[in-house]
Parts: C-alpha cells; sequence; structure tokens
C-alpha cells in the first residue's frame, strides 16, 4: 500500500486541562466534509454521531526485543486493526490521549507494528498546551515537558488568559524545549484545522522543516515561508524576545556543509539512538552523502529510526546536511564529536 | 481421495484448480467456515455469505458494524461486532442475538465451547454463559487478546498482556495465571489437552506443558503468527507468519521442546493462512501472494488450488468430513473445492 493510500493518523495530546476535548470537538463539528474515527480515553465528553468514536485504555506494552524503552499501545494494535475492517467508513483518525500520557508508545506502534504501519501512517503529533499553567506545569510535570517536546504542532490555548509579557515568557520557554513544532496561539481552541490536520510531519518526503521556528510578533498564521532563508542565523535569537534553555530538555541542531560519510555516518546514528534512545524523544535529518547525488532522509522516535533516499539534490541547492535532536540530558559534546567524525575530509 | 496422488512422472506442480468453483462475496472477508456442507464468509463489516456445493450464495446481514471476531462449531457461527453485539448465525440463516454489552464497546474475541457453552470478551473482561444460560465473568488485568476453550471440561484460556489466565467459570477457586512477558494474542489448547499455545505480538508463539508448566519458545518468524491450525490427533500445529508452512511437533510429551519445526511448501510469499485436514495427514495453506496449496504431510507433496495474482488469502476452512475446502481473500475472492 502507497503512502499516500495510508491513512492519516493524528496525535493529540496535552496536559490535563489544557483543552483537547475543545479541539477535538471543534475538529469533529468543522463543516470540513470529512469523516474521522476518533480513539478516546473517556466516552461521553464528545457528543458526535457522525463520526466513530473508540473508547481505548492506553495499555502501554514493552516489545520483547530487549529495548526498554520500546513501548507500544497494545490497545491501538487492537483497535487500528479492527477499524481496518470498516476501510471506507473514515478518512482520518486521531488518536486522543490522556493528559499524562507520554506521547512516545502511541508514536512507536506506528513504527513497530507491521499491520498498523501496512495500513496507517503517523501524521503529526499535535499538543495543546496552556498559556496560563503551562510555564507552572513545566516545572512540576514532567508528562506536559514531554508533550512539548515531542509535538510537531503546539495549539498554545487560551492566550485571551494571560498578558502579553506572560505570552512571550510561555513561548520562550516552548522554543527553549522545542524551537521546529509550528506554534500557533488559540483562544478555546480556535485554529484553522489546516494547522492541525494533514501536516504530514512524520512523512519522510515532507521532512523540510528543520530551521527553528522562530517567533516574530504577531506571527499567528504565518508558516508559508520557504526555507532557503538559513544562512547566518542558526541560533541567533535576534527577535528581542526571551530565551530560555530548558535544564533538562534541549534540542541540538548540527550542520555541516561538507559530504557525510555514510560507512561511518550510519553506523554512528544507530549506534547513537541505541544507547542514547532513552534520552533522544525525536530526531529528523536530512543528509548528503559523499557520491551520492540523492538527499538522504531520515526521522526517529526514541530507539526507532526509520530513513529513505528522498529526491535528487536540484541544481544550485547546497548540499547540507542538517540533524535535529530534542531530547533529555543530550551528551551534547559527545553527539558533536560523533558526527564530527563522520564528515569526509 | 484421488487428487491426493499426484502422478509421481509430473515434473510441475499438481493442479486441481480447475475443479475449484469460484466465489465472489464482493466484499472483503476476513474469516471463512462450514455450517454443514454449506461454506459461510464472513464479512468484515455486516454480512455472512453462505454458499452451497453448486456455488449458490445466499448474503445474511448479521451485525450493523464491523464484525471484529467469529468463531464456529459447524451448527453455528457466533460473531462479535463493534455495536457491542455478539450474534450466532445458524445452518438455517436465522441471526440470534446473544448478548449486548450495555455500553456498546467491542466485543474483541469469542470461542465456542463443543457443549454449546461460549465465551466472549470486552475489553479486560471475558465473559461465559453455559448451556444451560447461567453467565459469569472474570476480570484480568489487562486486555484480552484471545479466547479458547480447553477441549475437556468447562475452563476457558484467556490470552492478555505478560500471560494466559486459565479460568474454571463453574469452580469456585481462583483462576491459574501462566506468566510470560509481552503481549499474547489467540490462543490454543492442543486437541490432548496437554500444551498450550499463545500467537504473541511479537513474531514468535509461546507455550506452556499444562502438566508441569514448562515453557516452550517458539520464534524465528518473520512475521507475527495469525492463523494456527492443529492437524489431525494434535501431533502438529501448522502456523503462518513465514514464506513456508511451519509446523511445531507436538506428539511426544516433551512437545517441540529442544526439537526442530517441519517445513512444508515454500513459496516467494508469506503464508497468511493455515487449516489443517480434519481426518487425514492434509493441510490447506494460502499465502500473500493469493496463492493457495494442498500439502499431504507424510512427503510434502503439494497441490496447487489457487493460482496466485490477488489479494492475500484471508482464510481458509474444511467442512468437518473434510470433503470440502473453502477459501477467501482479502478483497472478496472466493473458492470451494469438492474433494
Amino acid at each position: 500500500m502507497s503512502e499516500v493510500s495510508k491513512i492519516p493518523v493524528t496525535v493529540l495530546t496535552g496536559y490535563l486541562g489544557a483543552g483537547k476535548t475543545t479541539l477535538l470537538n471543534r475538529i469533529l463539528s468543522e463543516n470540513h466534509g470529512k469523516k474521522y474515527a476518533v480513539i478516546v480515553n473517556e466516552f461521553g465528553e464528545i457528543g458526535i454521531d457522525n463520526d466513530l468514536i473508540i473508547g481505548a485504555d492506553e495499555e502501554v506494552f514493552e516489545m520483547n526485543n530487549g529495548c526498554i524503552c520500546c513501548t507500544v499501545r497494545g490497545d491501538l494494535v487492537r483497535i487500528m486493526g479492527g477499524l481496518m475492517k470498516r476501510k471506507g467508513k473514515f478518512d482520518a483518525i486521531i488518536v486522543e490521549t490522556t493528559g499524562l500520557a507520554d506521547p512516545a508508545p502511541v508514536a512507536q506502534t506506528f513504527f513497530v507494528d507491521e499491520d498498523v504501519q501496512r495500513n496507517a501512517r503517523l501524521d503529526a503529533v499535535v499538543t495543546v498546551a496552556d498559556a496560563k499553567w503551562l510555564s507552572d506545569r513545566l516545572k512540576d510535570a514532567p508528562e506536559a515537558k514531554n508533550q512539548i517536546a515531542f509535538a510537531d504542532v503546539i495549539v498554545l490555548n487560551k492566550t485571551d488568559l494571560v498578558t502579553k509579557p506572560e505570552l512571550v515568557e510561555v513561548e520562550a520557554r516552548i522554543r527553549g524545549i522545542n524551537p521546529y513544532a509550528r506554534l500557533h496561539r488559540a483562544e478555546r481552541c480556535k485554529v484553522a484545522l489546516s494547522d492541525v490536520l494533514e501536516r504530514g510531519a512524520f512523512d519522510l518526503d515532507r521532512i523540510l522543516d528543520l530551521e527553528p521556528e522562530f517567533l516574530e510578533a504577531g506571527d499567528d498564521h504565518d508558516h508559508d515561508h520557504d526555507h532557503h532563508h538559513h544562512d547566518g542565523h542558526d541560533h541567533d535569537h535576534g527577535h528581542g524576545l526571551k530565551h530560555y534553555h530548558d535544564e533538562e530538555m534541549q534540542s541540538l541542531a548540527l550542520k555541516t556543509d561538507k559530504p557525510l560519510d555514510p560507512t561511518k555516518f550510519m553506523p554512528w546514528l544507530q549506534n547513537l539512538v541505541a544507547t542514547e534512545g532513552q534520552k533522544i524523544l525525536r530526531s529528523k535529518g536530512i543528509l548528503a552523502f559523499t557520491g551520492d547525488d540523492d538527499r538522504y532522509v531520515f526521522q526517529g522516535v526514541h530507539m526507532m529510526l526509520e530513513g529513505d533516499h528522498q529526491r535528487k539534490w536540484k541544481d544550485g541547492e547546497p548540499r547540507e546536511s542538517r540533524l535535529v535532536f530534542i531530547g533529555r540530558e543530550l551528551p551534547e559534546d559527545d553527539i558533536r564529536a560523533g558526527f564530527e567524525s563522520c564528515i569526509t575530509t | 481421495m484421488s487428487s491426493f496422488e499426484p502422478g509421481s512422472e509430473q515434473a510441475s506442480i499438481a493442479s486441481v484448480t480447475d475443479r475449484v468453483r469460484p466465489i465472489v462475496i464482493g466484499a472483503p472477508v476476513t474469516s471463512v467456515h462450514f455450517l454443514g456442507d454449506r461454506a459461510a464468509f464472513v464479512g468484515a463489516e455486516e454480512h455472512v455469505s453462505i454458499a452451497d456445493e453448486k456455488g449458490e450464495i445466499s448474503k445474511v446481514e448479521v451485525l450493523a458494524g464491523g464484525i471484529l471476531c467469529a468463531a464456529s462449531d459447524d451448527e453455528r457461527i457466533v460473531m462479535g461486532g463493534d455495536n457491542g453485539k455478539l450474534v450466532a448465525l445458524d445452518a438455517r440463516g436465522s441471526v440470534t442475538e446473544l448478548a449486548l454489552d450495555p455500553k456498546r464497546r467491542w466485543i474483541d474475541n469469542v470461542a465456542l465451547h463443543p457443549d454449546g457453552a461460549y465465551a466472549w470478551s470486552v475489553g479486560k473482561t471475558a465473559h461465559v454463559r453455559g448451556g444451560k444460560g447461567e453467565e459469569k465473568s472474570l476480570e484480568v488485568p489487562s486486555t484480552v487478546g484471545g479466547l479458547a476453550f480447553a477441549p475437556k471440561g468447562l475452563r476457558l484460556a484467556i490470552a492478555h498482556y505478560n500471560g494466559v489466565t486459565l479460568w474454571f467459570p463453574n469452580m469456585a477457586a481462583t483462576a491459574e495465571f501462566l506468566a510470560w512477558a509481552g503481549s499474547h494474542l489467540a490462543v490454543s489448547f492442543s486437541p490432548d489437552n496437554k500444551f498450550l499455545v499463545t500467537a504473541m505480538h511479537e513474531p514468535a508463539l509461546h507455550g506452556w506443558r499444562l502438566a508441569d508448566n514448562r515453557h516452550m519458545r517458539m520464534s524465528g518468524y518473520p512475521g507475527r503468527v495469525k492463523s494456527m491450525s492443529w492437524s489431525v490427533g494434535g501431533k502438529f500445529l501448522a502456523t503462518s507468519g513465514a514464506d513456508t508452512v511451519i509446523m511445531w511437533p507436538f506428539a511426544s510429551k516433551d512437545g517441540p521442546m529442544g526439537k526442530e519445526p517441519a517445513m512444508f511448501a515454500p513459496l516467494q510469499a508469506r503464508v497468511t493462512a493455515v487449516a489443517c485436514h480434519p481426518k487425514q495427514d492434509v493441510l490447506a495453506a494460502g499465502y500473500g501472494d493469493g496463492t493457495v496449496l494442498m500439502v499431504r504431510l507424510e512427503d510434502g507433496a503439494e497441490i496447487l488450488v489457487r493460482r496466485n495474482g490477488t489479494a492475500p488469502v484471508a482464510s481458509l476452512a474444511w467442512n468437518a468430513k473434510g470433503s470440502l475446502l473453502a477459501f477467501a481473500d482479502e478483497d472478496g475472492g472466493a473458492g470451494l473445492l469438492a474433494l
């Protein structure tokens, strides 16, 4: 089954009270002409007859492969199997997690389980965050931090309940953890559905967004800027905004314009995720290998990686390799040194 | 049964493809059963199509929704749906509602007992209704992955995460727990009641010798095992999941412990469904490319029942006498072979 015909799955996370159910109800009640199968934890909170609503148990199973962070959602494997019997009755799937859930087992289910992988593709992890309380939760709730670190899209909700300086503060805290997610400010989860659905964030063909999304004043719905302006502003937060460095959770960006040696790079990357995978929540990369005219792209969740040749490098396109890791207590110096040693000299 | 005697001079594989009566179901099929001498093709949703030997089809609506599980015993097929209903279809084509989950949750698994009792599961709870209509329930630690009745007595095996719970619904004693790390899905007792085998979420089987609960690990599959079938007398357990039929030996008291499995009918495609003949040492195997073969266990001789080139074979079944073989693929292409 081709990637296109696989059913897209959006994972909806967010700490308790952030507004997940509000966003879900908004998605389901809007007139978009699509049908969703929605996997929820509590029946009864959403009341739409038109769609398939399935209750889940959030059972996290360890895989018997000797890798302790390789966990999957057992109930999701079962539910996906059942849903595939009703193919054609819905266009997309939304998985709502509980407020305390780690998004990794959900995402890993789509990497590990061959049946799930055959029929569905992970589209994006969307995290709803509470503008008023997120800064506090980032201090006392590791789950909230995980959800921000893992996100492809962050809906910063309840912005009407905070002052402008508070908003700037919470956005800076989010960027300190995850500078790569799309961030949308919202009141009562009012965001354009196209901003949260059909994002293709896990689609290897669309791994383009490796530039940090810097905040610009009033940057609410400005995301069609292209990505050819990445010279010279690597970590230059020159917008007069606060910048926080989260003590525990960081992102690490690596870049080189010299080609990488694939015989060194691939073993290094595989060894890195095998040994440090528990710390690495997400990884992504666009790679230029020595003697290879194709761009190679990869992405990963903890210890799981997938990668492929994406397309030919275009004429005039800088053959640059870029990698991003988001994780906790990343051994930054080791990762940098390891990466440097893979550069063809 | 002359069809199992291909001429020894034949260089290419013997074929009975021209004797198969093609049946068009027109919708995805998930499992195949027999009600007497009529083949029943259970759809992915709503319908069961019943075909007689002449290929005449009658379509019966059994559930308004997805059909998540089915088990049969020659006289009826019991099915669970995603609308929370458990229904039975009998040979006359009439549908009876057996149970309704009050919250309309999915009925994930079903099993039948020869004396008329049946079991089903909803989430973590397994239910048993005995021949006299009394109902008992047991909650296990995680969602039920599979159910099976023991061949003797009213004893139910409930597979779940990290093991199997063995339960005598009519006895006060606490249920026995067989532990093994991982997610256990399908579960099956050997016909002699000496072994219990589960198909795991990983591409492996796990087994227990019930006399002493000794473990048996059966691994090496490239894909998850979704179809298991005991050969006549329980000598072998035939399994899908590889590009040959993997047959684990269970004839001795140690079962497959320390033994290699036999491998039959290798093709360039994954085996997706297996069904052992009820009376003879013959099995039918379906493949991911649509091929169906019959294999004689004595010498591995193969007979082609259906050529490749369709959707994966979803299921195969023999009637109780062993005179009819039915199969169907995931797109609803099906066939019936009279031997």
